[in-house]
């Protein structure tokens, strides 16, 4: 029965809690073998190292970083770091290694980790979670759009609306947004950056924030150093045959040159966003900015800069609250895909098939696992930190960044904002500080629909163009 | 105090699942974890309100010590910072450790408390920490001692 089954799945669960190594599980009594969670894990990422490391699911421009890094200083150390350290001082590859492998560190951390995915309701709370905003609605909704699903919240005097997520069905806490790439709701959600191939939220913005901020120090310190290098060669040889000596050093010039813009840019512009605590998303969106009422303010800063910078970097880590690495218990009801009589409106869709099939729906494209993402998924805002090449737009090696890199302009920050089609965020004004501004998915309004929800609305017909209207009037009426 | 239920193994056996109730989390004080204390209208005749206030409180209690930013946070977080984060792989964190805390404290408050009226309180872990879900179980077996000792003042009837 579901008790006793889940009293020692607890147990296992803060076994895997405590220890990061897991234990291995005594043999199940069933004939089949059990799966692990991260197997049936009804988001768009993938796992690796059964279940430790998870990634969003394009990953080549993350690899494309991995190399830029790794060839840049390991040019710098092969070639530079020896004439540096008889000419000046051994302490420079020191602390040019120390640099290396603390960003390094970084970047691994932030890209494996769980960034504070929010795991689905459970079809029991989702089917309460309905009853309660039927019963809020009062009767049926009555008409092809159904009112917008919302919850105020006052929290410190603000108030904020809580949005519904029709794919995860749960109410999305305050700063938690959905990632459509990854199809996940994250809490405290800053951005995906495809440069380290993962989302960016609450459990691992401050190793994003240490990462980048560390790669700028190492930038600059390889700058500065490559320079000099060049400069005492040449006091000796000339100029050309310095070049000529060490072809290496006017790679690394180039490709720091361009880098250090960007990537100190970026420094600046989270760390004014920790001190101020605010997400990339919230700033983008202006939504405690002044401009919006004389009384809008940001309801979570602490009003000083240290303790904001605090509360973002020394903060207790949350522990990750999907269980990746636990066995799926076969009697445990799996809050993926929904069934059919749990929900009146959202029939969602995501990785695996569907399993309540709507005639609605089976219009419609909606099988995500095939294709490797969505053409027409664009992001809010624009690419993360360009990288030491400065490419203009990320390499189209990557299939899901082609179509967006039309739209990516050189550099910003690659902001995901919701699931386009039900409760699209407003379309943010591209931020003043960076080269922002791929449109928002509203220019994109097509019959595709993401891993995530498409609303089945009862009394609209089971006209497939009827249901596109419907969604085309739900999405300009954003709530 | 009933002898049906007095253990959450007998409750497996011998009960059936009614209902669900959910408390969600309350975020009028920002985004830390905090539950709503509001007494559900479903266990009204299954426990007294005073219990059920107690437990959601100290659960809330937990957990503000459990993301409370102070001195020793501070040092954790520095001092993670400064081994390249490498520290995590073998030290607990604070919130893990208080969330050991908090599995015992349900554990002890099922047992003690939920169980012998036939409720059964699930960890917020397990759910994303989203809502404290509270079976609510009919007693299939023999209704000699209904499951609400202390409640069978207001009998729902079995």
């Amino acid at each position: 029965m579901h008790l006793g089954v889940s009293e020692s799945m607890r147990e296992r669960e803060y076994s895997q809690i405590s220890t990061r190594s897991s234990t291995p599980m005594e043999s199940p009594h069933q004939k089949r073998v059990l799966r692990k969670k991260w197997q049936a894990f009804p988001g768009q990422n993938k796992f690796y190292c059964d279940g430790r490391i998870m990634m969003a699911r394009q990953t080549g421009v993350f690899y494309l970083t991995l190399v830029l890094i790794l060839v840049t200083s390991g040019l710098f150390f092969a070639f530079d770091c020896p004439f540096l350290a008889s000419a000046l001082s051994p302490a420079i590859p020191a602390v040019g290694g120390v640099l290396f492998v603390f960003v390094m560190g970084t970047l691994l951390r932030t890209s494996f980790s769980d960034p504070g995915v929010l795991p689905r309701a459970t079809p029991d709370e989702a089917a309460d979670l309905e009853r309660q905003i039927d019963v809020a609605n009062g009767s049926s909704s009555g008409g092809f759009r159904p009112p917008p699903r919302t919850k105020e919240v006052l929290i410190n005097g603000q108030t904020v609306k809580l949005k519904y997520c029709f794919t995860c069905k749960i109410f999305r806490p305050p700063r938690a947004s959905h990632c459509s790439l990854c199809d996940n709701c994250v809490e405290r959600f800053d951005h995906h950056c495809p440069w380290v191939g993962n989302c960016v939220g609450r459990r691992n913005y401050r190793f994003f924030y240490m990462f980048i901020l560390s790669l700028s120090f190492l930038t600059i310190f390889i700058f500065a150093f490559v320079i000099t290098h060049v400069i005492l060669r040449s006091q000796s040889s000339g100029f050309l045959t310095a070049l000529k000596d060490s072809p290496a050093s006017v790679l690394e010039v180039v490709v720091c040159f361009f880098s250090v813009w960007s990537i100190v840019g970026l420094s600046g512009f989270h760390t004014y966003l920790i001190s101020s605590n605010q997400t990339t998303n919230e700033d983008i969106k202006g939504s405690w900015s002044s401009k919006r009422g004389k009384d809008n303010y940001n309801p979570y800063s602490y009003g000083n800069i240290f303790t904001n910078c605090c509360a973002a970097l020394c903060s207790p880590l949350p522990p990750s609250l999907i269980d990746r690495r636990g066995f799926i218990q076969p009697d445990t009801p799996q809050p993926a895909p929904p069934t059919n009589g749990i929900t009146m409106y959202g029939a969602t869709q995501s990785q695996s098939h569907m399993a309540a099939a709507t005639p609605l729906l089976q219009s419609e494209p909606v099988m995500m696992s095939d294709e490797p993402s969505l053409p027409g998924r664009t992001s809010l805002g624009a690419a993360c930190a360009s990288l030491p090449l400065g490419q203009p737009t990320p390499p189209t090696s990557t299939p899901s960044l082609s179509c967006d890199a039309d739209l990516l302009p050189l550099q910003g920050n690659h902001v995901e904002g919701q699931h386009h089609f039900l409760t699209p965020e407003e379309a943010p004004s591209p931020p003043g500080m960076l080269h922002c501004g791929s449109p928002m998915g509203q220019g994109h309004p097509h019959g595709h629909a993401p891993g995530h929800g498409v609303p089945f609305y009862s009394p609209a017909s089971q006209d497939s163009l009827h249901e596109d209207s419907v969604r085309g009037l739900v999405k300009l009426s954003s709530v | 105090m009933a002898t049906e239920f007095h253990n959450l193994q007998e409750l497996r056996h011998s009960a059936s699942l009614a209902t669900k109730v959910f408390i969600q989390r309350d975020y009028t004080e920002g985004t830390v974890c905090k539950f709503q204390t509001k007494f559900p209208a479903e266990l009204d005749s299954r426990i007294e309100r005073s219990l059920f206030e107690d437990t959601v409180k100290t659960l809330n209690n937990y957990y503000a010590e459990a993301e409370k930013i102070g001195g020793q946070s501070y040092l954790e977080g520095c001092l993670a910072c400064a081994t390249a984060y490498v520290i995590f792989l073998c030290m607990e964190t604070r919130y893990e450790k208080v969330l050991k805390k908090i599995s015992k404290y349900i554990q002890e408050q099922n047992e003690k408390i939920y169980a012998p009226r036939g409720l059964l309180i699930t960890d917020p872990i397990e759910r994303g920490m989203r809502v404290i879900e509270i079976s609510v179980f009919e007693d299939r077996g023999s209704s000699g001692s209904s499951s609400g000792s202390s409640s069978t003042s207001s009998s729902s009837g079995r």
